[in-house]
């Protein structure tokens, strides 16, 4: 199954993100496991300095900006 | 350029709300309207070309340049370039600060690029065009560029990194994994859509602030009298530029909303210095930034960090105040 994170502090963008692949998931009817990450420690263990990002398998695949559904699907394959 | 927005100004407010031009509010509801559509013009003007430079520099490409090239005394410079045309977001600041400082660039640089970010953005840059033209604006950029050059080097010179928080610090003894990143390998015609949606997103992010602004500088231009702050804040009273930066640094206000209110300060008489001065304390000091740097930094760092910047934001308002 695959694990999707999404790191952010909280901010808006990073909750708009978080909606944005629970709907990536639903539509496409994806096996996914997906985690917020919020700690600050955790998520600079990754070398992200622009949130929000998204990590699918541990490879991170978007930081910076929000992806909209139809790409977050297209990663999920 | 933004003929017809007068036009139409004109037109909506004397034609269709039948307001007259001598009375206060149809003057006042006159510049709103016109104002308000400028300025939500240049904002998604400037905040999509910037979309487009930072498709082309990342702030990790910006950190790896930094990292790899000696510049001589220059990185205070190059990182506070980079702070201004890197678009701020306070949930960022703490993720790039670790970042810089992890890539084993030296505090005094990280805090330049500290610095600058906020006070330099898209959208302070395109309130600042839309309102009070191109020259204040660039006078407005390079010297916040410069304020942040010499924050951080005067920062540097300090040796400050002891008082960093004790995981900031562990985190720079062991260099953690970088973990793989795929760069982005779409062409700018098919990152576009994107630039322009984000672009879009941010105006209407502000959107409400700036109406907000413009409708307290619009109804205040309409009421507050002609030389009201001329007589209690200006250029000859020695104290006014510290009032006024001391007065900012506890406010957190919206850039957009901000501007257009310091607009009839200026109208009214406050030099355009001391009102420089006021909005980069307003928007580059701020209680929440300071909880959240609260996290990489010690109290006694995080207070040297605000006074130093303080005390550089005054002077730079004294210096405007002489040359403008």
């Amino acid at each position: 199954m695959t694990t999707i994170k999404i790191l952010g502090t909280g901010c808006a963008k990073c909750k708009s993100t978080y909606n944005n692949v629970l709907k990536a998931i639903e539509e496409s009817g994806a096996q996914a496991n997906v985690i917020k990450v919020e700690d600050i420690t955790e998520i600079m263990t990754y070398n992200v300095m622009s949130t929000p990002a998204l990590v699918v398998d541990e490879v991170i695949k978007i930081k910076g900006r929000v992806p909209d559904v139809s790409e977050i699907k297209t990663l999920l394959g | 350029m933004f003929d017809w927005i007068h036009y139409f100004a004109d037109w909506l407010i004397y034609g269709v709300f039948q307001l007259s031009e001598e009375s206060k509010l149809g003057t006042s509801l006159n510049f709103f309207v016109y104002d308000t559509l400028k300025i939500l013009i240049l904002l998604f003007v400037i905040v999509f070309i910037m979309g487009i430079v930072n498709a082309y520099f990342p702030v990790e490409r910006l950190r790896d340049y930094l990292q790899r090239k000696k510049l001589y005394g220059l990185e205070y410079f190059f990182a506070s370039l980079f702070g201004s045309i890197t678009p701020f977001c306070s949930c960022s600041s703490v993720p790039l600060f670790i970042g810089f400082v992890q890539g084993g660039i030296p505090l005094g640089v990280t805090l330049s690029f500290l610095i600058t970010s906020p006070l330099v953005n898209q959208i302070a840059i395109a309130m600042f065009l839309g309102i009070f033209g191109l020259k204040a604006t660039l006078i407005y950029a390079t010297s916040g560029i410069l304020l942040g050059t010499f924050g951080g080097w005067f920062l540097g010179k300090l040796k400050l990194e002891h008082l960093l928080t004790d995981w900031v610090k562990e985190i720079i003894a062991n260099k953690a994994n970088a973990a793989s990143f795929e760069e982005e390998k779409r062409t700018l015609v098919e990152r576009l859509p994107e630039i322009t949606r984000e672009a879009w997103g941010i105006v209407r992010g502000v959107l409400l602030y700036v109406i907000i602004g413009i409708g307290i500088g619009a109804a205040m231009y309409g009421y507050v009298p002609e030389d009201f702050f001329e007589q209690h804040l200006s250029k000859d009273k020695w104290w006014s530029v510290p009032l006024a930066v001391v007065l900012a640094v506890p406010m957190y206000a919206n850039v957009a909303a901000i501007v257009p209110v310091i607009q009839v300060f200026v109208a009214k008489g406050i030099p355009l210095g001391t009102a420089i001065a006021f909005m980069m304390a307003t928007v580059g000091l701020s209680i929440p930034e300071g909880t959240l740097l609260k996290k990489v930094m010690s109290f006694k760092l995080l207070m040297i960090f605000f006074a130093t910047i303080t005390v550089f934001i005054i002077i730079s308002g004294y210096l405007f105040n002489l040359i403008l």
